[in-house]
């Protein structure tokens, strides 16, 4: 069975319609990026995907648990780093305290920041603040790890080492849906590629065939990436 | 009347205002909460009551709402009301009266919080309970500490309007003493009280504010 499974979805804002109809599924162990222009649903797609928004229509099934990155980090700023981390695993999932701890300290190893378990969210670079972020939805243990633009709001330069954790990630075979306007990025890490536009999928497959893909919106699109 | 005496007098006014200033703290701060919560209610004439409280309370002199929980009680219902009763209209006016003040700082402060806090909590998990007193809620008293110093500072000098009760507070003692002595001196006294009453009240809030500077 898929760990994820969207059927027909549909959503409107205000009688614009901006998901028509979508429909996809996620294997385990799979990586699929969304890609597309401004406006064109998939940020909206994922918000229906982690509930954070309602569909008017269609179905989604989990198998399991998910999490998501956001786009500005959303950490807790009164917390530390270790107690954005430990806290819902603690307080939500009521795990063992060691448990959580030592499971939050190696996620923190992983990341490269054993040094900063005591830090403040504000003390730190928003590169380590979105590994931070990174963490502690991993902390959760999902089945699936949604990311909404994980690198958008970072400088370029900041923006190498979220991809890294995220190939790492992918290497490890994580399942994991991206929405992102990394191309490259896109290219090397999915195993699935979807292109929207207008609130529909208007193409989709390996990273070849998309970018090889002889789709007029998928070629403009494309074109004004390299421009 | 020597100095000493004028002090030893006002110091027990003193401990009446300061009685009427904790127990207004500890009344309307979680009052106003509740209030503030009825303000930004999606039930509309839940939101509509509290809209209207807000208003009259903020709208009317407190002095007058001193008198009104006073006298309401034998004016409208006909209760014979007890010198006891005082200090208690006195408590009374002043918790409901800060309570507005409070309700609108509180949602000011709420409203004021990013989306993205709530979203982050949903997804990890909390309740709606844990989200907001968790998460929420004391983000929201760094942002608000400020405003509520402002308030605070001016409950202490506002304590004195009790003095419309006769509740012997220190502006009601000061007030008999300048009277029957023919002498300015216990207004002065009476001032440099609420001065320092004010200046600890402030050197407090301001090292609560730089106590919860940890984080920004």
């Amino acid at each position: 069975m898929s760990l994820l499974e969207v059927k027909n979805l549909k959503k409107s804002f205000d009688g614009l319609e901006v998901l028509k109809d979508i429909s996809l599924t996620v294997e385990q162990g799979e990586v699929l990026a969304i890609i597309g222009p401004s406006g064109s649903g998939k940020s909206t797609l994922l918000r229906c995907c982690t509930n954070l928004e309602t569909a008017e229509a269609g179905e989604i099934h989990y198998d399991g648990e998910f999490g998501l990155v956001f786009q500005n980090f959303n950490l807790f700023p009164h917390f530390s780093v270790l107690k954005n981390i430990t806290d819902a695993p603690l307080r939500v999932q009521k795990r063992k305290k060691d448990e959580v701890f030592t499971e939050a300290r190696e996620l923190l190893r992983k990341m490269g920041l054993s040094d900063k378990a005591d830090a403040y969210p504000y003390q730190l670079s928003g590169g380590q603040q979105q590994r931070v972020s990174i963490a502690r939805a991993l902390a959760m243990n999902p089945q699936v790890l949604f990311f909404d633009e994980p690198t958008s709001a970072l400088d370029p330069e900041l923006t190498g080492e979220i991809l890294k954790v995220i190939k790492d990630l992918a290497a490890e075979h994580m399942t994991m849906v991206i929405v992102t306007h990394e191309m490259n990025f896109a290219k090397n890490v999915a195993d699935h590629i979807i292109f929207m536009d207008k609130g529909v999928i208007a193409e989709q497959g390996t990273p070849e065939q998309v970018f090889g893909s002889e789709n007029e919106r998928m070629r403009e699109f494309l074109g004004r990436l390299s421009n | 009347m020597d100095i000493l005496s004028i002090v030893t007098q006002l110091g027990s006014g003193m401990l009446v205002s300061i009685e009427i200033f904790v127990c207004t703290l500890v009344f309307s701060l979680p009052l106003g909460l509740v209030i503030s919560f009825a303000r930004m209610s999606k039930i509309k004439p839940l939101q509509w009551l509290a809209k209207v409280y807000i208003s009259v309370m903020r709208g009317t002199p407190l002095m007058l709402q001193l008198m009104v929980v006073y006298f309401g009680p034998y004016y409208l219902f006909g209760v014979r009301i007890s010198t006891a009763y005082r200090m208690i209209a006195v408590m009374i006016g002043f918790a409901i009266n800060y309570a507005a003040y409070f309700a609108e700082i509180y949602r000011g402060g709420i409203e004021s919080m990013p989306v993205g806090q709530y979203e982050a909590a949903k997804l990890l998990g909390y309740s709606r309970v844990q989200t907001f007193f968790h998460i929420i809620f004391p983000q929201v008293v760094k942002r608000i500490l400020p405003s509520v110093t402002n308030e605070v500072i001016t409950l202490v000098k506002d304590t004195s309007l009790a003095f419309v009760l006769a509740v012997a507070e220190m502006f009601t003692i000061a007030k008999q003493m300048a009277a029957s002595q023919t002498t300015m001196v216990p207004f002065v006294a009476a001032a440099v009280f609420y001065y320092v009453f004010n200046l600890i009240v402030a050197v407090g809030m301001e090292k609560l504010e730089s106590k919860l500077n940890y984080y920004r």
